[in-house]
């Protein structure tokens, strides 16, 4: 059944879907908001009035992207995102789904905020949102938000990402609690004082460079010790922004042992290294920092073998003047949901680390997974029409012309190959052939 | 050589033939060759030395100089650091000498700038023109750089001093010790290219240098040694560990010292010492890198000027 007699005929491309293990050259029938079929050669329905035929050769058809870690910084942070805007870039990033971070001006923690969140996405958003909420009050790490009235509200996830929950007692009652919601806590993993107050990776760049440090361990030992409490309390618990080749290898064995434990890295931690401080370029600067090449092959192993579940991008929009204050004194945070597909083609799947159906599981499928859309991940017949269309061989070099409000990109420059040609939400096209529609 | 550079931004940045040059050109006597040059002092920290250091030298070519009060300025209403140097280029500034608590804030702003950037100091990034004094006091001591044993005591962690000192001794061909707690001592600094010790007996012998440097003495409350007491009883030079170095070896600090805790007086104000000499060099190093700044800019500015004029 559709609510409306629209259809879109995807022809001849190359369907990627891992949730059925499917990697050939099919036609895709989209009526309404829904898939309505996948198989060889369909013929163009005849009755239907509205009826768009997309040739698709040599161009993959993905389930849509599931970034599940973006900033929109909406409330309170407008100048450097809205939710009209941030989901403008990931529509043009071929990202169909965002998770919308909590750590606003005020902090989503209240059922209210999240209902803001749903209501202004429901009239300026192209992409869906689904926002997270905040563990503790104000995200002060002290006392639970009301977790069960935000997830009323349609919070999908609780997260004081950001900051860390510096209290085991609090985590180990976050993890307890959310349980009994069934909802993850995505984890920004790191000891504050340990970070104290670094800057970048901690190593002999920055002893020479004569800023301060934040060591690997700032991040291990705080996955180390949320293990442990997922060990304990049987809460699920989901790694944000994985660095470092110390948590590549704690959440392998804790996925050994069988906790239930999740992980994410981004593509700077796998494109890039701590060198590229040196230029003192604030767009280099996120937490956690760019570490070193031995760091880089782990997170690139960690994907390659399963241990890291997702690639999300931490997109984190900051206005250049924010930026321009100086490497020490600028904010943390890149964008990156318009560089998404490009550089986790270029720099996993062209050189050979993924298969092209491995990254569709981290981009797409396992985000779905292990978020609780059901409908979302894959291309089978009856699943929500999220489609992301690639030119894997399209290349290009990276402008600083973003539709993000913000222009913190540390790739600009970059020559990359394989971007979307085509974002599809819910059975609307909303970006097609370089342009927002 | 020709100068070529607009800005002295660090000591890693340039080569042993510039550090050599700018040396040979603070030898020259001090003439008014900057009369019409406009030269801006932005100290975003507290300085008494390097400022008044600055202050003289530009003064003494000829150059007028302009303290920015940075308490009173638009800094502290917000404005960023950016508009606030290009907002004095405008007024026609020639060249900034900034002072700063951020390690490399000028490396992004200064080629955004026509005026030329002297860094006086930048977080615990750099601060070449004291490395520079104190080369410059070494070769008047010693003569040459090569073979030397240049040993730098102290908070190498937080100090610009110790790092331009470290990039130009290595680029010179002296050999460094770097010595201190290991608090205080970054554990990559091995991968620099010089020693680290951390007992300030063994470090000693053999020196033919000593730079000691200025313990903060806030270090105390951020854990980074137990009591100033303790530091000076393990790393604070005094007549009898120096005599472990060679006999004619000079002791350097870039100052403000704490008496009695880096340094004892007996030192400081001994015969080995060339601490205030540091001080008078200053002023000739300083007067030099203005000169080689600007007098080469208004080179390229007249030819370019001239340039203009012929194809008019």
């Amino acid at each position: 059944m559709t609510k409306n007699g629209r259809k879109i005929l995807i022809k001849g491309g190359r369907i990627l879907d891992p949730s059925q293990n499917l990697d050939r050259a099919l036609d895709l029938l989209i009526e309404g908001d829904r898939i309505q079929d996948l198989k060889p050669n369909i013929p163009a329905p005849v009755k239907t009035t509205e009826l768009e035929v997309w040739e698709a050769k040599g161009l993959w058809v993905l389930p849509g992207l599931i970034d599940m870690h973006v900033h929109l910084r909406e409330p309170g942070r407008e100048t450097d995102e809205t939710i009209a805007s941030g989901t403008r870039a990931a529509a043009s990033g071929g990202v169909t789904s965002v998770v919308s971070m909590p750590n606003t001006e005020p902090p989503i923690d209240s059922a209210t905020l999240i209902r803001f969140v749903l209501e202004k996405a429901k009239k300026e958003a192209v992409v869906n949102v689904f926002p997270s909420g905040c563990v503790t009050k104000g995200q002060k790490g002290e006392e639970l938000a009301e977790m069960g009235l935000m997830a009323e509200a349609g919070a999908i996830a609780f997260t004081d990402d950001g900051k860390p929950v510096m209290n085991a007692q609090v985590m180990r009652r976050a993890l307890e609690y959310s349980k009994s919601l069934g909802f993850p806590v995505l984890d920004h993993c790191e000891d504050a004082h340990l970070s104290g107050q670094g800057v970048m990776n901690e190593g002999v760049v920055s002893s020479r460079m004569g800023v301060r440090g934040i060591p690997t361990e700032s991040e291990t030992l705080m996955a180390l010790r949320d293990i442990s409490l997922a060990e304990l309390t049987g809460g699920r618990l989901h790694i944000a922004h994985v660095s470092c080749a110390g948590t590549v290898e704690a959440v392998r064995q804790a996925k050994r042992r069988g906790v239930r434990v999740t992980a994410e890295t981004c593509p700077h931690y796998f494109a890039l290294t701590e060198e590229s401080l040196v230029s003192f370029n604030a767009n280099f600067k996120m937490n956690p920092p760019l570490r070193r090449d031995s760091d880089v092959e782990a997170v690139r192993e960690g994907l390659r073998d399963g241990t890291l579940d997702a690639i999300a991008t931490d997109h984190a929009p900051h206005s250049p003047s924010r930026k321009e204050m100086g490497l020490e004194a600028a904010p943390f945070g890149v964008i990156g949901l318009e560089t998404l597909l490009p550089l986790t083609l270029t720099t996993l799947v062209h050189s050979k680390v993924l298969t092209p159906l491995e990254m569709v599981r981290c981009v797409s499928t396992h985000p779905a997974k292990l978020l609780g859309l059901k409908m979302k991940g894959g291309l089978r017949v009856g699943m929500d029409a999220d489609i992301t269309l690639v030119d894997p061989n399209r290349e290009k070099i990276l402008t600083d012309r973003f539709e993000s409000k913000s222009k913190n990109s540390p790739f600009v420059g970059w020559k990359l190959k394989g971007f979307p040609v085509g974002t599809i939400v819910g059975g609307k096209v909303v970006y097609k052939d370089g342009m927002l529609v | 050589m020709i100068w070529k550079r607009k800005d002295l931004l660090g000591i890693e940045d340039i080569t042993q033939e510039e550090i050599e040059h700018i040396l040979a050109e603070a030898q020259k006597t001090p003439e008014p060759v900057l009369v019409g040059k406009s030269v801006a002092l932005l100290f975003f920290e507290p300085s008494t030395r390097t400022h008044t250091s600055f202050d003289l030298a530009a003064k003494r070519l000829g150059a007028t100089v302009t303290g920015v009060p940075i308490a009173q300025s638009s800094v502290q209403k917000g404005e960023s650091f950016l508009d606030t140097l290009k907002t004095l280029e405008a007024m026609g500034v020639n060249l900034f000498v900034v002072r700063h608590g951020e390690s490399g804030i000028l490396h992004p702003v200064a080629p955004q700038l026509q005026a030329s950037v002297i860094n006086a100091g930048d977080g615990a990034h750099e601060h070449p023109t004291q490395a520079l004094l104190d080369f410059y006091t070494i070769l008047q001591h010693k003569g040459k750089f090569k073979g030397l044993k240049v040993v730098i005591v102290g908070d190498i962690l937080h100090s610009r001093v110790a790092r331009s000192n470290v990039w130009g001794l290595l680029r010179l061909g002296a050999q460094v010790t770097l010595c201190g707690p290991a608090t205080l001592v970054p554990k990559e600094a091995s991968e620099w290219g010089v020693e680290v010790s951390y007992n300030l007996e063994k470090a000693l012998q053999g020196a033919d240098v000593i730079n000691v440097l200025r313990l903060q003495l806030e270090r105390q409350k951020e854990s980074l040694i137990p009591s100033l007491a303790e530091y000076a009883k393990l790393y604070g030079l005094d007549a009898q560990n120096l005599s472990l170095a060679k006999p004619d070896c000079l002791v350097l600090h870039p100052g403000p010292m704490n008496r009695g805790v880096e340094i004892s007086s007996e030192v400081a104000d001994g015969s080995q010492s060339a601490i205030l000499e540091q001080v008078k060099n200053g002023v000739a190093i300083r007067m030099a890198v203005l000169r080689l700044l600007l007098s080469s800019r208004s080179k390229n500015e007249e030819s370019r000027g001239r340039l203009k004029k012929a194809k008019a």
